[in-house]
């Protein structure tokens, strides 16, 4: 099966075929607990990553998921989606290991989007942008961007990782964010407004010439 | 030299503008807040090249794909979930 696409009008599809998969993993369908974990395996290792100090840590995280979701089976209500609820577990559980309990996002310190010294005194571009938001959507460059993006994704500060991860890469609407981290409608705001705003300057140095 | 005529108290600058980019794309600004934020883009280009260009950045980014399960950690869940199904089994009758 290829890659399907996760976003927008995906959804509504993506969680049809999740509820099919639920049924037959609950009628004991081990194939149907596979095709679960392949579907979001990587979403749940990847935030359990922005928790615990190494990788074998993460998949240790993931995996009491897992373990945690064929034992609870029974009590999913489907209240909310199945992929919020998975992440849920990741992180609740990456947090009670007590690796790294931080609950509220200090959001206090001015990060700005844009380097100050790019605007003159009135707060006007004195360097303004070089035109490339057009040029970047070419299939061939962007393609070639993919593997910088992924690397500056790693580099972002965990909060906004996360963020990024699940609104921009995941495909989760901001609500499922802040369920899924338990974080305010403005703190996910912030956090994605500054992990954006990284990922853009660093496509800024790659196809711009500022 | 022409001087640039005195701003309104109310119309943003570039610098703050930048600052609105997210609010603006989740649709969380007030009314009069979008208006002031469209306001401004309409006569600067540069921020309006700004706005696309974090528009780009979404899109770039939403073409990362997860990576698909490696085949030797399939064999780890399968191996998962047979452990489980025989502890559940032997733990007496179950639900059904």
């Amino acid at each position: 099966m290829r890659q399907y696409s996760k976003r927008h009008a995906a959804a509504a599809v993506h969680q049809d075929k999740d509820d099919d998969l639920l049924a037959a993993l609950r009628a004991g369908d081990e194939q149907a607990f596979v095709a679960l974990v392949r579907r979001h395996h990587s979403a749940m290792l990847r935030l359990a990553t922005g928790y615990v100090p190494s990788a074998a840590i993460a998949e240790e995280v993931v995996q009491d998921t897992w373990l945690a979701v064929l034992r609870g089976i029974s009590g999913f209500e489907g209240r909310s989606t199945l992929r919020t609820w998975l992440l849920r577990i990741v992180v609740n559980r990456a947090r009670t290991a007590g690796l790294r309990e931080r609950r509220t996002v200090a959001v206090a310190d001015p990060e700005p989007a844009v380097d100050p010294s790019r605007f003159d005194a009135s707060g006007a571009w004195a360097s303004p942008p070089e035109r490339w938001a057009q040029e970047a959507q070419d299939r061939l460059r962007a393609a070639a961007i993919a593997a910088r993006l992924r690397s500056a994704m790693g580099e972002l500060p965990a909060r906004q990782r996360e963020v990024v991860t699940l609104r921009d890469v995941e495909g989760l609407s901001s609500g499922e964010v802040c369920s899924v981290l338990d974080i305010s409608e403005g703190n996910q705001r912030v956090l994605l407004h500054r992990g954006r705003s990284r990922l853009r300057q660093v496509l800024e140095t790659e196809f711009g010439r500022t | 030299m022409p001087r640039i005529p005195l701003l309104h108290r109310r119309d943003l600058v570039c610098q703050q503008a930048v600052e609105l980019v997210t609010s603006y794309l989740e649709g969380t600004l007030s009314r009069a807040g979008r208006r002031r934020f469209e306001a401004h883009l309409a006569n600067c280009p540069h921020c309006s090249e700004y706005l696309a260009q974090m528009r780009t950045t979404i899109e770039l980014t939403g073409r990362i794909t997860p990576e698909d399960l490696p085949p030797h950690m399939q064999d780890e869940f399968v191996a998962l979930y047979r452990r489980w199904q025989a502890g559940r089994d032997n733990a007496g009758p179950g639900r059904g």
